[in-house]
């Protein structure tokens, strides 16, 4: 953990030595998504409500899967680029120092700009908290808390798995950008406005729903039932991340077997 | 200390044939060639020794250090390094080992080399006053005092390189590898780096296998020399077992006042010749080198001889010829 904190700041004293690049992309990554919100808005505006959802509820939505999505961009960026170290052979470099290569991978890179996203994300979330008549409860501010932890772990888990076929490629993969991209784009609405294999898929496959839809029918107070099985579904992050990275391990063996 | 038994790696590749449809078929149906990289290395290094290791390219130089270093799985045979398989035991082995590869960085670009350091430090788990003892030694024979301060991109390739061999050195390591450590640096720096190598062999008994193309590294540093060509272990053996081999050849430069005709030695082949001067090839096994001298003194007027043995860059051509390699 030590060591991560150690990453993080050597990369970080990196990003500041281009200070304007670096403050030039922060603003640009707090307005990139903001067409996106935009549409959200004036959809709205024109219909009122989707199914039985408000604005301001899928707005709670659009923030925390944008939040997610801003935190594993920024803190998980080494296995989202990692095609790159591979294709400078700096992957040799990192099996010949006496760690984890998980690790190694996950300190290689880290995208601080992407906190103009999250910015945007956590003024999103303001609003729409305010506007939203939720009685707060530790209970409930745990699960908030927690539904953003499970899906950078859902986010994280895609990006280790699309790092470990650069194994087999080499090229990322452009499909990994179906996974992250287009689960961010569909999670943003609550999950049960799509089809029904859309929704099954992002619940048992990539459990999208499990750190957003699930939680948030709890948050709302639209839950039937106990609410503990609606406060845990976020720990679907982790049910998901750890196939992940044993697949990344089966790929750390395939490379040095062939050295490709 | 270092053992290798066998060791045998082979890859596929991908043969692609030129042209568009071929590309477009390849997109499907992959054929592979298999080429063997390494086959049957076997050879022993002793606690303390310096090794060259040399080959031309594609001869499987790096692949041989990947497997010493644990970073690829050989096919076929064993190692032990310091009684560890470098594949089986990853994190437990390379602890234990320093890599320099010449042509990819270690440090962190951006930022002062010393960062860079204090990184490595927590990776390797260094204990703070090892850490602090190894700095310094380093920092006052590599000469990095004023270095340590700067971010690595504003440094030349001389000054980055003494910071990557200090880098790959501050966990006290037992055996160094270099992969050619003074590519493309000057001959100030390359002295400097040498120096070095040898001090850290000397003081510490670092054992050190090193690859290389420039066969003064190899002149200045490895009294044991293993040559390797399309995979397979070729020689291993010292220089001077080497020169002995090639090395009864002399060239011999005679020059004289001017003769019209080009002296005459029965034994000795004649490079080149002009009216003031003569090269020959002599084979000092067949010819002493006074009969040379004897001879020409009786047919020109010598004004000067120069005597030299081959460089050993031309040994180890000759060596590659010998493999047809």
């Amino acid at each position: 953990m030590r060591l991560y904190f150690r990453y993080l700041s050597i990369l970080f004293k990196s990003q500041l030595q281009y200070r304007t690049s670096f403050w030039l992309l922060t603003v640009g990554q707090f307005f990139v998504p903001f067409s996106v919100f935009a549409g959200l808005y004036f959809m709205f505006d024109r219909f009122g409500q989707l199914r039985e959802w408000s604005f301001f509820e899928t707005a709670l939505c659009y923030a925390i899967i944008h939040m997610a999505f801003a935190l594993s961009e920024c803190f998980v960026r080494g296995f989202d680029a990692f095609s790159g170290l591979i294709s400078r052979g700096d992957f040799d470099r990192l099996l010949v120092r006496p760690r984890s290569t998980a690790l190694q991978v996950l300190g290689s890179q880290f995208e601080f700009t992407r906190f103009g996203r999250l910015l945007q994300g956590i003024v999103v979330l303001a609003w729409a908290l305010y506007k939203l008549p939720i009685e707060w409860d530790a209970a409930k501010a745990a699960t908030l808390v927690l539904m953003i932890l499970g899906g950078v772990l859902i986010f994280a888990g895609i990006y280790v798995l699309f790092a470990t076929l650069c194994f087999w490629t080499v090229q990322g993969l452009e499909i990994a950008n179906i996974f992250t991209d287009g689960g961010r784009e569909m999670a943003q609405y609550p999950l049960n406005i799509y089809q029904k294999w859309v929704t099954l898929f992002f619940t048992f496959i990539i459990p999208f729903a499990c750190v957003n839809y699930l939680p948030l029918l709890y948050l709302l107070g639209r839950a039937d039932g106990d609410p503990v099985r609606y406060m845990l579904q976020p720990l679907a992050g982790i049910l998901f991340l750890l196939p992940c990275l044993l697949v990344w391990r089966i790929g750390v063996r395939h490379y040095r077997s062939t050295g490709s | 200390m270092i053992t290798l038994q066998g060791i045998g790696k082979s890859f596929k590749v991908a043969r692609r044939a030129a042209g568009l449809r071929q590309a477009a078929k390849s997109l499907f149906v992959r054929e592979h060639t298999v080429v063997e990289a390494l086959r049957d290395i076997t050879f022993q290094v002793g606690e303390g020794e310096i090794v060259g290791y040399i080959g031309p390219n594609g001869a499987g130089k790096s692949t041989s250090i990947k497997v010493m270093s644990g970073i690829l799985v050989p096919d076929a045979g064993t190692c032990s390094i310091m009684g560890f398989t470098p594949w089986k035991e990853r994190t437990a082995y390379v602890r234990n080992i320093g890599v320099v590869f010449g042509q990819r960085s270690q440090l962190w670009w951006d930022v002062p080399v010393l960062d860079s350091f204090q990184l490595l430090r927590d990776i390797y788990k260094i204990p703070a006053a090892e850490y602090a003892g190894q700095l310094a030694l380093l920092t006052e024979t590599l000469e990095l005092g004023s270095l340590l301060q700067t971010p690595v991109r504003q440094l030349s390739l001389g000054q980055r390189m003494r910071c990557e061999i200090a880098a790959s050195l501050l966990h006290s390591p037992r055996v160094l590898f270099l992969d050619e450590p003074t590519i493309g640096l000057d001959a100030v720096s390359k002295q400097a780096v040498r120096q070095f190598i040898r001090t850290i062999n000397r003081e510490k008994g670092v054992t050190v296998i090193l690859t290389t193309h420039d066969m003064s590294d190899i002149e200045a540093l490895a009294s044991r020399i293993l040559l390797i060509g399309k995979g397979t272990l070729l020689y291993d053996g010292t220089l001077s077992q080497l020169r002995g081999r090639f090395g009864s050849h002399r060239t011999v430069t005679a020059h004289y006042s001017e003769n019209a005709r080009p002296p005459e030695i029965p034994g000795a082949q004649t490079i080149s010749w002009s009216p003031e001067r003569a090269v020959f090839s002599v084979d000092t096994g067949q010819l002493p080198i006074a009969d040379v001298l004897a001879r020409l003194s009786g047919q020109v007027e010598l004004l000067d001889v120069e005597i030299e043995a081959k460089p050993v860059e031309e040994l180890i051509i000759e060596l590659y010829k010998e493999h047809r390699i």
